[in-house]
C-alpha cells in the first residue's frame, strides 16, 4: 500500500491556521445527522421506559462515536483525499489540520463516546458502538476500501448499525427487528454508493480506489445497482409484517419502493449520469421517509400491521 | 525589529477559538457525566439491584 504522504509540517505552514470549525468538519457532520436519525429510530422503536436525559446521551454517545470514526477516517485517508475533487478540500489534504491531530481526536472522542454508554446506558450498547467505529475506521477504511470492489458492500455494515445501537442503548437487547433495520441500511448502501461512484468515478481511478465503475466497468455496476435494488425494496417492506411498521410505514416503503426499482431499471436501460444522480437523491430520501415513517408511528403509538392482522 | 516567531492575528483568532472549544467540551463532558450519575445512582435507589 503506498501512501504518497506529503510533509505536514511544510503543509501545515503554508496554509491557514486551523479553526475550531475544521476540527467539526473532520467529524464529517452530514453523515452523522443521517446516523443519528436512524439510531433515533432505533432507540424509540425499542419501545423500552428510558428516561429521555439518558436518551439523549444515548444519541450523542452515538453521534460522537460516528464523528470519531469520520475522523479516524480523514486522517487514514488524507493520501487519496488530495486527489480527489469532492474530498480535496477536507480539512486535512487541504492542510488546515494535521493528519496527528485528526488522529488525536478521533481516539479521544472514540474512547469519550464508548466509555460513557457503558457508564450511562449498558455494555451492550457500548460494545456495539465500538464495534461500529472499529468497522468503519479498521475494517473498511484500512482494509477494504482500497482492497476491493466490495469495499462498500461489507464497509456499509458500519453505517447500517446505528439502529441496533440505538435499540440496544434502550432496551438492553438487540432482538430481530433491530437487525432488520441493519440489514435495510446495509442493502441500501450499495446502490446508493454505487449510483455516487457512477458519477465520480474519474476521481476514484485517480486516486486507486478500485470502486466498483472502476473494476468492472459502468455496465456490471448498473446491473449490479439493480439487484441489490431488487433485494433492498423488499426488505424495506418486511417491517411491516414482523411486528414493526404499520400501514404508513407499509405505504411509504411500497411507494418509494416501486420508484426505488424505477430509477434502478432506468439508470440500467438509458445509461445517463443524470439518471444516476437521480437514483442517488432519491436513495437518501427514500431511506429517510422510511425511518420517519417508523419514528412518527411509534411516537404516534399507531398500532403496528402484524399485530392487527 | 519585529519577532519572526511571533504569532499573527488570525493565528492567534483561530488559536482562541480552537482553545474555547475545548473548554466548552470538556464543561459539558463534565456536567453529562454527573447528571448520568445522579440519574443512574436515583434509579438505584429507586429499585435496588438483588444480589
Amino acid at each position: 500500500m503506498t501512501r504518497a504522504m506529503a510533509n505536514p509540517q511544510t503543509i501545515a505552514a503554508e496554509a491557514a491556521p486551523a479553526r475550531w470549525q475544521d476540527y467539526v468538519v473532520l467529524l464529517k457532520p452530514r453523515v452523522m445527522s443521517l446516523v443519528v436519525f436512524t439510531a433515533v429510530t432505533g432507540l424509540v422503536c425499542a419501545g423500552a421506559p428510558i428516561s429521555p436525559v439518558l436518551g439523549a446521551v444515548a444519541i450523542l454517545c452515538i453521534a460522537v462515536g460516528a464523528g470519531a470514526a469520520g475522523a479516524l477516517n480523514m486522517w487514514f485517508d488524507a493520501d487519496i483525499d488530495r486527489l480527489m475533487r469532492r474530498t480535496a478540500q477536507r480539512p486535512v489534504p487541504a492542510g488546515r489540520v494535521q493528519g496527528a491531530d485528526a488522529l488525536a481526536l478521533g481516539v479521544t472522542l472514540t474512547l469519550c463516546s464508548v466509555m460513557l454508554m457503558g457508564l450511562a446506558l449498558n455494555l451492550l450498547a457500548a460494545a456495539l458502538l465500538a464495534f461500529t467505529i472499529f468497522f468503519y475506521a479498521v475494517v473498511y477504511t484500512m482494509w477494504l476500501k482500497r482492497a476491493t470492489a466490495q469495499n462498500i458492500v461489507i464497509g456499509g455494515l458500519a453505517g447500517a448499525l446505528p439502529p441496533a445501537v440505538g435499540w440496544a442503548a434502550a432496551s438492553g437487547t438487540a432482538p430481530l427487528n433491530a437487525w432488520l433495520l441493519v440489514a435495510l441500511i446495509f442493502f441500501w448502501t450499495p446502490p446508493h454508493f454505487w449510483a455516487l461512484s457512477l458519477t465520480a468515478q474519474e476521481d476514484y481511478r485517480r486516486a486507486g480506489v478500485p470502486m466498483l465503475p472502476v473494476t468492472r466497468g459502468e455496465a456490471e455496476t448498473r446491473r449490479q445497482i439493480l439487484i441489490y435494488s431488487l433485494i433492498f425494496v423488499p426488505l424495506a417492506l418486511a417491517p411491516a409484517f414482523t411486528g414493526l411498521g404499520g400501514w404508513i410505514y407499509l405505504a411509504v416503503a411500497a411507494a418509494g419502493g416501486a420508484a426505488f426499482i424505477a430509477l434502478a431499471v432506468r439508470l440500467l436501460v438509458r445509461k445517463a449520469r443524470a439518471d444516476a444522480r437521480r437514483l442517488f437523491g432519491f436513495s437518501i430520501l427514500y431511506l429517510f421517509l422510511l425511518f420517519a415513517a417508523l419514528l412518527g408511528e411509534h411516537l404516534a403509538s399507531v398500532q403496528p400491521l402484524a399485530l392487527r392482522l | 525589529m519585529s519577532d519572526p516567531k511571533a504569532e499573527s492575528e488570525p493565528a492567534r483568532r483561530a488559536r482562541n477559538g480552537r482553545n474555547l472549544a475545548i473548554a466548552l467540551g470538556l464543561i459539558a463532558f463534565v456536567i453529562i457525566v454527573f447528571v448520568v450519575t445522579i440519574i443512574r445512582l436515583h434509579g438505584n435507589v429507586a429499585a435496588p439491584h438483588r444480589f
